[in-house]
């Protein structure tokens, strides 16, 4: 029974796969119940996570990593892949985040794009995106983690461009798509280096070379690449800058893909890559550095978005730089880092879905100084997003503190608790968790308290300022029911999972257990210090976007806020080192190309040409020219076979 | 091995064969080249004999002297009466290029028989111990039988071929002798035979003009073939005969022939 | 008399019969140039079977005579179509094999 229901864990791919297949290929004739196609199939793989999980519980922490192998995939000499599923409890914490929240995600999808004429196309790429994901999680390999790796970006690209008829979306699609490529060129070379070095790609051989190897370099050259992968994923600086753009998608998908799942996979291959990067204390250090500088930028990105949506997307990057930032603190931050990821999976989904919520009653207006005071007038989505932002300041005792909590303790025991480390990296998580609170309480402030920056019936003095008219309700209840599922995750996961360290013990087979060291200052200490920097950030934002008047138009800002704004001029600074670089070596080329390559084919040819028109004149078409020829011809072939053989 | 006669032989006739072949190059007229070509191929069935190949000879003058060069001589007269054939090079150096060519051919070949040296000859006693022709059809119907018979089919292809290529397919409908009478008069042309040549003249030859009634020449009494290759000759006056439109005795008793054809021009 | 004079001869035979491929334009006598060839080697062929003492050399003259012959008869026939569609015999007129 048991290895019956691990055997079948291909069907956690297989059946949203062939859910996306159905409703990809039904046509039309499936508008009428496809999305429900959709929510089911989801819905099943959700079923068989649970049931592998409950599998999993019930065996000794030594046997909860189970490999399923499928079929021999590639067998092409030196390089023999099978195609096979790990089991294990890192696998399995992202398979049930992903089918959770993405079948709530499904179910407040069939509400919200319930207008949409392409609602059953959307599903099949939700489908797609649940599929490749599980693939991504649930690989024994890095090649068949590539395949989902690739297969999420496809999902993710189709999505953000899902309403292609506005060029800005279809060119933030591909904007999207071009980062990711950039990232996965450095996969790509992961993989080349994985088979040169160790002959396989999958994961025991890789990491158990890593573990016997003493090529310091070569491991931390294969640790940069990787996390050259994962930063283009996950949108780490400095590929950071497609993720801003990527909420021109529908906003279940920002939630689903650029909130709480695909945007993680980068945090999941770095610590599922564990064995390499403990090898590579550069790379781990690399890795470190990403997520404390991500982790400010976006920080300060997000303070100064007006869009609803940018400011959450930006909060996500500056959320993965936490992850990111446990995660290159070694093996002592991998636990702490799949564990922020999965309760933020869970209240930045539930405010994404708040937001969209919030756009549904709002005309799908994104910018918050249009909002304001709409605690009343949707009070689930109030509710619901409160609990969700209480959760990322991490207020006790709501699942971000006590996730967050433990990273910003590692950080100050980062390096053993010695030398410079400790101290930059644990300030920067400690300052990081206070802009946290300002940006985040702007948002929730501005969004719901207030004055009301919007009228039901417009005065010709609102015209005049610019006050639109609105009328905000609050969702129908297909919406508002996976908000309040996702804010009782909000409220309760973290402190379920983290009470008694369960959730490290339960990680515990994938990344091994770690002695803790003592922060450089007491734990105490830590703690007290984040709330008052919490509390201090949410009461700044209070007294400037809730006590004071908000301006319907944004005002010019300082330097700081502008450059903010423009995402700190990430497209600009790409624009000028990458840009136009590039386009100057590719114009070079074509040139080069042009004048020498074809010129020298062009001047072969011309060549020949001018020596055929040289040649053509002796073709005067009389026999007899032609015969001197050929008796020319003749005599010299005489003369040079008497000549050889005498 | 060869008996003094041949050699007087060999002198005598090769000298005359190179010249009879240079003139195959340099004969204005087709006949002349052909039968220059002929008279080589006459001596080179002599010096066969000579050469103990008494059938090749025979062969050689049934088969080239008497078939395939009168065959040529056919066809000269068939088309190359009227075929321009002036010694006039349109090919700019063709001449220039075809002398050097012939003579560094000619200097190639030579030379190469004059650094070989080669074995004295053995001579036919034996394999024409019989005869020659059974000597020959010996071999001929023994190891060459079967390119006997290719050839053999190679020669009835040929006749079929000539055939079909000289063939006429007529295109418009056969003109008799009725159609040409009808011809002749609606085109207004002498409905009477052409005159005779030659019969008023003061001798009776094909290539000399009959002279009309007025003492001029006729220029269609001649063959058209004489006239074109201009072998016509003009028609001597007599200076009894007085042109009836002379103007009398006053006048220079004797009018100048005319010259009604043109000279070889 | 040494058999190779035979063989000189047979040379100056064909190199005139070359020269007056080259040289004339009619293509009757062109024609007896590639003839004068044929037999310029035919020669050749009787003088080597002599000096060899070996008949074979005959029979291929023969075969060169038969052959020469159907070539002829075709050569002769195509000239004569020529001649009768272009009103010329001169090889110079078909000038046709020009690109």
């Amino acid at each position: 029974m048991d290895t019956a229901l691990f055997d079948a864990a291909w069907l956690l791919v297989a059946i949203p796969l062939a859910g996306a297949a159905v409703l990809l290929l039904a046509g039309r004739r499936a508008d009428g119940w496809g999305h429900w196609v959709g929510v089911l199939a989801s819905a099943a793989s959700l079923v068989l996570g649970l049931a592998l999980l409950v599998s999993l519980l019930g065996r000794d922490a030594a046997d909860r990593v189970v490999d399923v192998d499928l079929f021999r995939w590639i067998d092409a000499g030196p390089l023999v892949v099978d195609a096979g599923l790990r089991v294990d409890p890192l696998s399995l914490t992202f398979v049930l985040l992903v089918t959770f929240v993405g079948t709530l995600i499904h179910v407040y999808s069939v509400a919200y794009m319930e207008h949409d004429a392409d609602r059953r196309r959307f599903f099949a790429y939700l489908n797609l995106f649940v599929a490749a994901m599980l693939t991504l999680v649930l690989a024994d390999s890095y090649l068949l983690l590539f395949v989902g790796w690739e297969g999420v970006g496809l999902a993710s690209y189709l999505l953000i461009g899902f309403w292609n008829h506005v060029p800005a979306n279809a060119s933030a699609a591909n904007k999207a798509f071009v980062v990711n490529r950039v990232a996965d060129v450095g996969m790509i070379v992961a993989l080349m280096l994985m088979f040169a070095t160790f002959g396989a790609v999958d994961f025991d051989t890789v990491h158990a070379g890593a573990a016997a190897s003493t090529d310091t370099a070569l491991l931390t050259a294969l640790g940069l690449v990787l996390l050259v992968a994962a930063c283009g994923k996950s949108a780490q600086f400095p590929l950071q800058s497609w993720l801003g753009d990527a909420m021109a998608g529908p906003t279940p998908v920002s939630a689903l893909i650029h909130a709480a799942t695909m945007v993680t996979a980068g945090v999941y291959l770095v610590v599922r890559s564990g064995p390499i990067f403990t090898e590579a204390p550069v790379a781990l250090l690399v890795t470190a550095i990403v997520g404390a500088v991500t982790l400010l930028f976006g920080a300060v990105v997000g303070c100064a978005k007006d869009d609803v949506k940018k400011a959450l997307a930006a909060s996500t990057m500056s959320q993965i730089g936490y992850m990111m930032l446990a995660a290159g603190l070694g093996p002592i931050g991998y636990a702490f880092a799949i564990f922020h990821l999965l309760t933020h999976g869970f209240f930045k989904a539930g405010m994404f879905l708040g937001a969209g919520s919030v756009m549904h009653g709002m005309k799908d207006d994104v910018d918050m100084r249009r909002y304001g005071a709409l605690s009343t007038a949707m009070r689930v989505t109030w509710l619901t997003f409160g609990a969700g932002w209480l959760a990322i300041l991490g207020i006790p005792p709501f699942s971000g503190f006590w996730s967050k909590d433990k990273i910003i303790e590692s950080a100050f025991a980062a390096d053993g608790g010695h030398g410079w480390q400790p101290w930059v990296f644990g300030t920067v998580a400690l300052v990081g968790a206070g802009i946290t609170a300002f940006y985040m309480s702007r948002l929730f402030f501005m969004t719901f308290h207030g004055e009301r920056r919007w009228a039901t019936e417009l005065t010709a003095g609102d015209r005049e300022a610019g006050v639109p008219e609105r009328h905000p309700h609050e969702s129908p209840l297909l919406m508002t029911a996976p908000m309040v599922v996702l804010a009782v995750g909000s409220l309760g996961l973290g402190g379920a999972l983290a009470i008694g360290g369960g959730f490290a013990t339960w990680l515990e087979p994938v990344t091994g257990h770690v002695e803790h060291h003592d922060p450089v200052l007491p734990i105490p200490v830590i703690m007290v210090a984040t709330i008052v920097l919490v509390l201090v950030g949410a009461f700044l934002a209070w007294r400037q976007y809730a006590a004071a008047p908000v301006p319907v138009v944004a005002p010019r800002g300082s330097v700081l806020t502008r450059a903010a704004r423009a995402d700190l001029h990430q497209d600009a600074v790409n624009e000028n080192l990458v840009m136009r670089p590039g386009q100057y070596l590719t114009r070079s080329l074509v040139y080069g190309d042009k004048k020498v390559v074809d010129g020298g084919a062009m001047g072969v040819g011309g060549l020949l040409a001018v020596l055929g028109a040289g040649v053509q004149r002796l073709q005067n078409g009389y026999v007899r020219s032609y015969a001197a020829m050929m008796l020319a011809g003749f005599g010299v072939l005489l003369v040079v076979v008497l000549t050889v053989w005498n | 091995m060869a008996s003094g006669a041949e050699a007087v032989l060999f002198w005598c006739l090769a000298p005359l064969m190179v010249i009879a072949a240079l003139g195959l190059v340099l004969a204005r007229k087709a006949v002349h080249a052909t039968l220059c070509v002929v008279f080589v191929m006459v001596c080179l069935a002599v010096l066969y004999v000579a050469q103990e190949a008494p059938f090749l000879g025979i062969v050689q003058v049934v088969v080239y002297t008497g078939a395939v060069m009168m065959l040529f001589l056919f066809v000269i007269m068939l088309v190359g009466v009227d075929a321009s054939d002036s010694l006039v090079e349109t090919i700019r150096g063709q001449r220039l290029v075809g002398w050097l060519l012939g003579l560094g051919l000619g200097a190639v070949l030579v030379g190469v028989l004059g650094r070989v040296a080669f074995p004295e000859g053995v001579g036919l006693e034996v394999a024409n111990e019989v005869t020659n022709p059974v000597g020959l059809a010996r071999i001929l119907l023994s190891d060459f039988v079967f390119a006997l018979e290719i050839v053999g089919i190679l020669l009835v292809t040929a006749a079929i071929a000539a055939l079909t290529l000289t063939h006429k397919q007529r295109l418009t409908a056969r003109v008799g002798q009725k159609e040409m009478a009808d011809a002749r008069v609606a085109g207004g042309g002498s409905l009477t035979p052409l005159p005779a040549p030659g019969v008023y003249a003061q001798r009776n030859a094909m290539d000399v003009p009959a002279l009309d009634a007025q003492g001029r020449p006729l220029e269609s009494s001649v063959s058209r073939v004489l006239r074109v290759r201009g072998q016509e000759r003009s028609a001597p006056v007599d200076p009894q005969i007085r042109r009836l439109d002379d103007p009398g005795p006053a006048g220079p008793a004797v009018d100048p022939p005319a010259r009604t054809t043109e000279e070889e021009s | 008399m040494d058999l190779s004079n035979y063989l000189v001869l047979a040379s100056v035979l064909f190199t005139i019969g070359a020269a007056t491929v080259l040289l004339r334009r009619n293509a009757i006598i062109v024609f007896m140039g590639i003839e004068l060839m044929l037999n310029a080697s035919n020669l050749a062929f009787v003088t080597f079977a002599r000096m060899h003492g070996d008949l074979t050399g005959q029979v291929v003259a023969f075969f060169v005579m038969v052959v020469a012959a159907a070539e002829v008869v075709v050569g002769l026939a195509i000239i004569v179509s020529i001649f009768r569609t272009r009103g010329s015999a001169s090889v110079d007129d078909a000038n046709l094999l020009k690109s």
